[in-house]
C-alpha cells in the first residue's frame, strides 16, 4: 500500500499560538481515517497545510507525491475537499455551482447530473443555492468533493446538519470510494458514527498528535476496562455477586443486573468464571470502550505530564 | 488561461443573477438619456455639436458614478468571499490565486464594459435617433470617451481588490471603498485648489500641478476627455488649460492604464501572501 498523503514533523504557527506541533503520519490508499479532536485541536490547520492554502512553519508534506502549497495542480485535480461550514454563492443554482468546480477540475459537461443523482439532489438542481437547507447544502458540497474520481478525500465535518438516513448513504459513498482505492480522512465529532466507519483513528490535542491507530490498537494501548452487563435471575444474584467480589469492580443496577467493570486482561477469566457452571445468567452484553471514552482516556493521558 | 476564463465566466454569471448587471446598465442609461435631452437646455440647441455636449456632461457624470461602482463591486471580492467561505473551498481546486483574481477583474470588468457601452450607448443612438446630425470626428472622441472611461472603472476595481487583499473584514473593505471614492473624486480636486490659491504659483509649477494630476485617475480621465478633442474642449471651459498642459492624451491614457495594472499587481501579490 503506497501512502498518498505524507506528513513529516509539521509544525504550523499563527503567531505565538501553534496550531500544529510536530505532528507525523503517512495516509494509505484504500482507507478511512478519522481526524479528531476539539474544536482549535488543529484538525482544520491539519487540512489546510494538505491542501496548500497554508505553508508549514517547519516540516514537510506531500500529497500524492507533491508539495501541495508549491503551485503544482496536477495532485489537486485528484483530490476532493469539503470545508467545515461549506457555502457557495447563492445566487447559482446547485447545477450551475457543480458546473463551474467540474469545470476548474476540467471535468466534462457530463460530470454534474450523474453527482446531483446520487447525492440526492437531481429535484433541487435548477433552484438556487440560497434556497437550499443545511443538509442539501452539505449534500452539494459533498458532490463537488466527489467530482474527478478523487484519489484522496478529505471531508471536514461531514455529516453535520445530515439527517440519519443521509448520514446512511453518505457513508455508502464513501466506502464505495475507499474500497476504489481512495484515501478518506474524515475530521469529526461525533465520534460514535466514526467507530464503525473508520479503520484507523488519529487523536489531536492542542495541535500535536496524542494517538494514531486503529481501533484495537487504542484501546490495548489505552487498557481501559471492559463493560460487562450480565443479566442474573432474581435467585442467583446472591450467589453471582459472591463469586464476582473478588475480579473486579462490580455494581449492581437493579434487581437481576449487574454491571461489571474488567480490565481488559481479565475480561475472559471473569466471564468463564460467571458463566461457569450454569443457570442464573440469562443474558450477557459486552461493551469494549467506546471511541468517546478512548478519545477521553488520551486527552487525560496527555494532559497530565503538561 | 482557461481558469482566468473560467472564473470571469462565474462572475458574469453571478452579475447577471444577482442583477447587478441590468441595475448599473439602467442606472447608466437612465442618467446619460436625461442629461443628453434635459443637459442640453442651458446651452440652448446648438445644432452640429450636440454630441460634443453630451460628452462633456457624460464625462462629468462618468467621474462620479463609474468608480463608485467600480469600488461597490470590487472591494467584496476576496474578503467577501473569504468571509462568507467560498474561498477556501475554490482555491482547494487547480487553480491559482493570482488566476482567480485575473478572472475576477476579467469578469468585473466586462459587466462594466457592458454597462458603459449600453447605457451611453443609448444615450447616442437617442441622440442620432432624434435626427441630430453627428460629425465623424464627434463619434470618435464620443467612442474615446466611453473607452476611457471603461480604463477609468478597471483603475477604481484594481484599486477596490487591493483594499480586499489586504483587509479583515467586509465591514472594513466597504469603510475604505467609500474613503478612496471621497478622496479622489471630491476631495482631492479641492485641496489641489486650496494649495494653488494659497500657494499664488511660486512653487508649484506647470510640471508639478500636471504630476498631481495624474496621480488621480479621475483627473487623468477628466484631461483627457474634456481637452481631448477641440470642440470638446470649447465646450467645456478648458480650452486653455488642455493648451497650456504637458500632458498629451497618451500620456494620460498611459496614466490610466497604470492607475489599472500597479493596484492589480499589488492585489495580486497581497492576497498570494494572505492566509487563509
Amino acid at each position: 500500500m503506497t501512502a498518498t498523503v505524507e506528513i513529516n514533523n509539521v509544525t504550523k504557527r499563527f503567531g505565538e499560538v501553534d496550531a500544529v506541533r510536530d505532528v507525523s503520519f503517512a495516509l494509505p490508499e484504500g482507507e478511512t481515517i478519522a481526524l479528531i479532536g476539539h474544536n482549535g485541536a488543529g484538525k482544520t490547520t491539519l487540512l489546510k497545510l494538505m491542501l496548500g492554502l497554508i505553508r508549514p512553519s517547519s516540516g514537510s508534506i506531500r500529497v500524492l507525491g507533491e508539495d501541495p502549497a508549491a503551485g503544482e495542480f496536477a495532485a489537486r485535480r485528484r483530490l476532493g475537499y469539503l470545508p467545515e461550514n461549506v457555502s457557495f454563492n447563492s445566487a447559482l443554482t446547485g447545477r450551475e455551482t457543480l458546473a463551474f468546480y467540474a469545470r476548474l477540475k476540467r471535468e466534462g459537461n457530463g460530470a454534474p447530473a450523474p453527482l446531483l443523482e446520487r447525492v440526492g439532489l437531481s429535484h433541487a438542481a435548477d433552484r438556487r443555492v440560497g434556497t437550499y437547507s443545511k443538509g442539501m447544502r452539505q449534500r452539494l458540497g459533498l458532490a463537488q468533493a466527489l467530482l474527478g474520481a478523487p484519489r484522496i478525500l478529505l471531508l471536514d465535518e461531514p455529516t453535520t446538519g445530515l439527517d440519519p438516513a443521509l448520514r446512511q448513504s453518505f457513508y455508502e459513498i464513501i466506502e464505495e470510494l475507499r474500497e476504489q482505492g481512495a484515501t478518506v480522512l474524515l475530521s469529526s465529532h461525533a465520534l460514535t458514527e466514526l467507530e464503525e466507519r473508520a479503520g484507523r483513528v488519529v487523536i489531536m490535542n492542542q495541535g500535536a498528535k496524542v494517538a494514531d491507530g486503529n481501533l484495537d490498537e487504542l484501546r490495548r494501548i489505552a487498557r481501559l476496562p471492559t463493560r460487562i452487563r450480565l443479566k442474573v435471575a432474581a435467585s442467583g444474584i446472591a450467589d453471582v455477586e459472591s463469586r464476582l467480589v473478588p475480579l473486579g469492580d462490580w455494581r449492581r443496577v437493579n434487581g437481576h443486573m449487574l454491571e461489571i467493570v474488567a480490565a481488559s486482561d481479565q475480561k475472559i477469566e471473569l466471564l468463564r468464571q460467571a458463566t461457569a457452571e450454569g443457570g442464573h445468567i440469562e443474558d450477557v452484553d459486552v461493551a469494549p470502550p467506546t471511541l468517546d471514552e478512548l478519545y477521553a482516556h488520551f486527552l487525560r493521558s496527555q494532559e497530565v505530564p503538561r | 488561461m482557461r481558469n482566468i476564463l473560467i472564473v470571469a465566466g462565474k462572475e458574469i454569471q453571478e452579475g447577471l443573477r444577482n442583477r447587478w448587471v441590468l441595475a448599473t446598465t439602467l442606472l447608466l442609461a437612465a442618467l446619460a438619456l436625461t442629461l443628453t435631452f434635459l443637459g442640453s437646455a442651458p446651452t440652448g440647441n446648438v445644432g452640429v455639436r450636440a454630441l460634443d455636449v453630451v460628452i462633456v456632461s457624460l464625462s462629468s457624470l462618468t467621474i462620479f458614478l463609474v468608480p463608485l461602482i467600480a469600488l461597490l463591486i470590487s472591494h467584496d471580492a476576496i474578503v467577501g468571499e473569504m468571509e462568507r467561505g467560498t474561498m477556501v473551498l475554490l482555491l482547494s481546486y487547480p487553480v491559482a490565486r493570482w488566476q482567480v483574481l485575473l478572472g475576477k477583474f476579467a469578469g468585473h470588468l466586462a459587466i462594466l464594459a457592458f454597462a458603459t457601452l449600453v447605457g451611453y450607448g443609448a444615450a447616442a443612438g437617442a441622440l442620432a435617433a432624434t435626427g441630430t446630425a453627428i460629425d465623424p470626428q464627434s463619434w470618435t472622441a464620443f467612442a474615446s470617451m466611453v473607452g476611457s472611461s471603461i480604463l477609468l472603472g478597471a483603475a477604481f476595481v484594481a484599486v477596490g481588490y487591493c483594499v480586499s487583499a489586504l483587509v479583515r473584514d467586509r465591514g472594513t473593505a466597504a469603510g475604505i471603498a467609500i474613503g478612496i471614492w471621497l478622496m479622489f473624486v471630491l476631495i482631492y480636486d479641492m485641496a489641489l485648489l486650496g494649495l494653488l490659491v494659497v500657494d499664488q504659483g511660486r512653487t508649484v509649477s506647470g510640471a508639478v500641478l500636471s504630476a498631481l494630476l495624474v496621480l488621480n485617475p479621475t483627473d487623468a480621465y477628466r484631461l483627457f476627455n474634456l481637452t481631448g478633442s477641440g470642440n470638446v474642449s470649447a465646450f467645456s471651459g478648458m480650452a486653455g488649460i488642455a493648451q497650456a498642459s504637458h500632458l498629451t492624451p497618451l500620456v494620460l491614457l498611459a496614466a490610466l492604464a497604470a492607475w489599472a495594472l500597479v493596484p492589480l499587481t499589488f492585489a495580486a501579490v497581497a492576497f498570494s501572501r494572505r492566509e487563509l
